[in-house]
């Protein structure tokens, strides 16, 4: 076992449950995870080499083989797509002399596509090592490629002045955070932190849980499940610990709402985090950020320290009989791991496969242990909801909806970026205020959310009972081509399941093909009923979320934009079906008839 | 907890907080299973199980049952999905039976045969899947592989509580492995174990081939319904 390995086995206490850590630690150190390192690994932790492979080839920024000094990976999300993705493609290409998905041969460059990383608003857009590009162009990719070969390191790039990490400047030297419409409850300026925790704590638990409660607040992630309620099931259950996890694994296509949030209001979230474990009885919480924001981790890691510093988090918070502190565990690249117990499972070192529930991470979660896991949004509204009050909230938006909500707009429109609306605005309302010219169709929740026809849905209202939005707005004007979105978010789908479940993995892939041979013109109306078919199948029988939304894209579409698919169909001639491909078909016995020949 | 739940129609009273496919199971109602394994904790892997409860289409394997829980079993649309699972489990993989050394013993083609399926309704993918000879004892043939889990779970090392088989990578790239040097510290009695514990012709064992020569095989007498509602703890 050399130095290093050893040093971080003791730093993490060998501690199986730290693997995640460790890994990239091991990666930042040596570039990749060589098999020696595995095995050193798997000596310290009393694991089979194999059980560490498992957690390291589960994710898709570890690698086990060397990937080159500068890792690029250029997100290839819809978006990027309709903003010169295939120009920056090239220009990659092109300026590292490797292909993607390889090594350049001096070992320089490692290229790789990503799937939406959190910059939708400025896309096309590509992590360099730990940090981001955005709006790039082949001239810029030309640019920062050709610094890269001079020696410069990615960070000296996208940060020329040397601004440290921990500084908000270091992330707006390479992010905007593009917040378009401000409402009453997000990014406030000057919050006396200090005065509203004490407030806070000067309360009983159950007193915090009954504002959430009467706030009506519902989580942001997705599935709008009742704040209030969940805090009350982790007071209740029994547990020695119990656990407050931050979900910043912002993963759905097309949001970056919390990426703003952690830029511009970190500390709005990590008190939403004291709270929730002051009305639960947590010490410990984690925040999970995706590896796409590793450039927020110094930073965030400082707003902890600032906090620990006035005393708002660690012992005897601000003199009560509190405990509470907050470590980050960064992700490494899986969209599963948006579902909270593959979040937990990953927190535990583990592949990010979803748990079988009940039990409910609220019952046993993180290590076993009771576990409320909230979104970055939730937390931040919540400690707005402790500081003003249930009514001032219940007063903004509908009544089954109350309060605001961010949506993180991208696509044709002239202001991508963040809004934050009262539930209850209507679609069209939202085309408006963003500027959309010509929108035909509108893609929220990302590819496992809806699509929305504006003229047929433009009444509709963002609300949970309507439009449940998680915050993810992609909007297509009249010029894009549906059909190939649907193909992408398929794609999507195939390469970020977990594989734990058959459904998803292998009927997701037969979805695609579907998707394929509509495209191609070869689909007759049988496809389409198998389609809808399998579909039901899927959503009935999946283990997890993904799973279950995965064939959204294809039943959204052919609900709202049938006549898209109707162009594309064609009328069975004979007796073959019209997939059936002849000549593919007969190549294949050309084939084998030609190496039996060889053979022979 | 006496409780009383229904199923398929008919009052049954059992006791809360015990898997539904046990329940089952005990009350003559028959559910396919192929990930699970009773006693053991639920995989929740091959959605086999699948049932219909309190409306909602659920793993018979993954639901403890609780009071006035309305079940679903053998309703014409859930026994489809089932039926397409299982299909899907045909198209992914690359199963010949006629030529499986677990043919006759395996609970795939078993399923297969109590679901009524004729042929997959969906494409088959002909994966090109490589077999794996490393250890002394078993091999894998990977074109049968279900990801079902089994021996992930329930196959260790003695000595170290180790895995001895693990899944690599994720998704359609998902691959079951075999760690050599634990596996050839396997005792007879757990390669046996482990053959036997796969639900597929996956995990073979060396220098056995065929229990009995071909022409004088016996076949299981009983249908895997018959032994799985005999396996109930009366």
């Amino acid at each position: 076992m050399n130095q290093k390995t050893r040093q971080i086995l003791e730093h993490y206490h060998s501690d199986k449950t730290r693997l995640m850590d460790m890994l990239w630690d091991l990666q930042r150190e040596d570039g990749y995870i060589s098999d020696a390192a595995v095995a050193s690994l798997a000596e310290g932790l009393n694991l089979s080499a194999l059980d560490v492979r498992e957690t390291l080839s589960f994710y898709h920024f570890f690698h086990d083989r060397p990937f080159g000094k500068h890792k690029i990976y250029l997100a290839n999300s819809v978006i990027a797509k309709m903003n010169g993705y295939d120009d920056v493609r090239n220009a990659l290409e092109q300026e590292t002399g490797c292909t993607f998905g390889g090594v350049d041969a001096s070992g320089t460059f490692g290229l790789g596509d990503a799937n939406c990383i959190g910059l939708s608003d400025q896309e096309p857009a590509m992590m360099v090592d730990e940090v981001v590009f955005t709006n790039l162009t082949a001239a810029k990719i030309r640019d920062v490629v050709t610094q890269l070969k001079q020696g410069k390191t990615a960070v000296e790039i996208a940060n020329p002045q040397g601004v440290s990490s921990k500084d908000v400047a270091y992330v707006d030297a390479m992010v905007a955070s593009n917040i378009r419409n401000q409402g009453a409850v997000m990014f406030k300026a000057d919050r006396d932190y200090r005065a509203i925790l004490k407030a806070c704590l000067d309360t009983h638990p159950q007193e915090v849980i009954e504002t959430m409660t009467n706030a009506s607040l519902r989580g942001r992630g997705g599935a709008g499940f009742p704040t209030g309620l969940k805090w009350q099931l982790g007071r209740n259950a029994e547990g020695d610990e119990k656990y407050i996890i931050c979900n910043a694994d912002e993963g759905e296509p097309g949001t970056f709402k919390d990426r703003v949030l952690l830029t511009r209001s970190p500390k709005d979230v990590l008190l939403g985090m004291v709270m929730a474990a002051f009305a639960i009885g947590s010490r410990h919480g984690i925040l999970y950020l995706r590896a796409e924001y590793c450039y927020l981790r110094d930073y965030l890691q400082q707003q902890i320290d600032a906090f620990r510093h006035e005393g708002l988090l660690g012992e005897q918070i601000l003199g009560a009989a509190f405990d509470f502190d907050i470590r980050i565990q960064m992700g490494a690249g899986a969209y599963v791991c948006g579902d909270e117990t593959a979040l937990i499972e990953s927190c535990e070192g583990k592949r990010g496969t979803p748990r079988v529930k009940p039990p409910y991470p609220i019952q046993q979660g993180y290590l076993g242990m009771p576990t409320s896991v909230n979104n970055v949004e939730t937390l931040a509204i919540a400690s707005r909801i402790i500081e003003k009050g249930s009514d001032w909230f219940s007063a903004m938006g509908t009544d089954e909806s109350t309060g605001t909500r961010l949506l993180s707009v991208a696509g044709d429109c002239d202001r991508p970026g963040i809004y934050e609306i009262e539930w209850g605005t209507t679609l069209n309302e939202v085309m408006q205020m963003i500027g959309a010219n010509d929108p035909n169709a509108v893609q929220i929740s990302g590819p496992a959310g809806d699509c929305l026809s504006v003229e047929k849905d433009g009444d509709r209202e963002f609300c949970y009972s309507d439009l449940s939005c998680n915050g993810s707005l992609m909007v297509f004007d009249k010029s894009r081509d549906i059909l190939h979105v649907v193909r992408d978010f398929m794609q999507f789908f195939v390469e970020e399941s977990c594989g734990i479940c058959v459904p998803c993995r292998a009927g997701g892939v037969d979805l695609l093909h579907k998707m394929e041979l509509v495209i191609a013109g070869r689909a007759s109306q049988q496809d389409i009923d198998e389609v809808t078919s399998w579909s039901k199948l899927l959503k009935a029988t999946s283990r997890c979320g993904l799973g279950t939304a995965s064939p959204n894209p294809i039943l959204a579409t052919l609900d709202k934009f049938p006549e898209i698919y109707a162009q594309k169909l064609v009328v069975q001639k004979g007796a073959l079906l019209p997939s059936f491909d002849m000549d593919a078909a007969m190549a294949g016995y050309d084939l084998a008839q030609k190496s039996l020949v060889e053979e022979a | 907890m006496r409780i009383h739940i229904t199923l398929d129609g008919q009052s049954v009273i059992t006791r809360e907080g015990d898997m539904l496919v046990d329940v089952a199971a005990s009350n003559g109602v028959y559910i396919p299973t192929l990930c699970y394994v009773r006693g053991k904790p639920c995989l929740g892997t091959c959605r086999t199980c699948s049932v219909r409860v309190n409306g909602n289409i659920m793993a018979a394997c993954t639901i403890p049952v609780s009071d006035g829980m309305e079940v679903e079993v053998n309703e014409p649309e859930v026994t489809d999905m089932r039926k397409a699972l299982v299909e899907l489990l045909f198209s992914e993989g690359n199963h010949n039976c006629p030529s499986c050394e677990k043919s006759g013993r395996c609970e795939l083609q078993a399923v297969g045969y109590e679901v009524g399926m004729m042929v997959s309704r969906f494409p088959y993918k002909f994966t090109p899947r490589t077999r794996d000879y490393a250890s002394n004892a078993l091999w894998l043939e990977r074109d049968r592989c279900i990801f079902c889990q089994r021996c992930v779970e329930m196959i260790r090392d003695k000595e170290t509580g180790q895995k001895i088989f693990s899944i690599e990578s994720r998704g359609t790239q998902a691959t079951i492995e075999i760690d050599v040097e634990l596996a050839n510290r396997m005792p007879p009695e757990q390669v046996r174990e482990a053959a036997e514990l796969c639900p597929v012709g996956c995990i073979i064992e060396k220098s056995l081939g065929f229990n009995d020569p071909i022409g004088k095989r016996k076949f299981e007498i009983k249908s895997i319904r018959e032994r799985a509602l005999e396996r109930v703890d009366k």
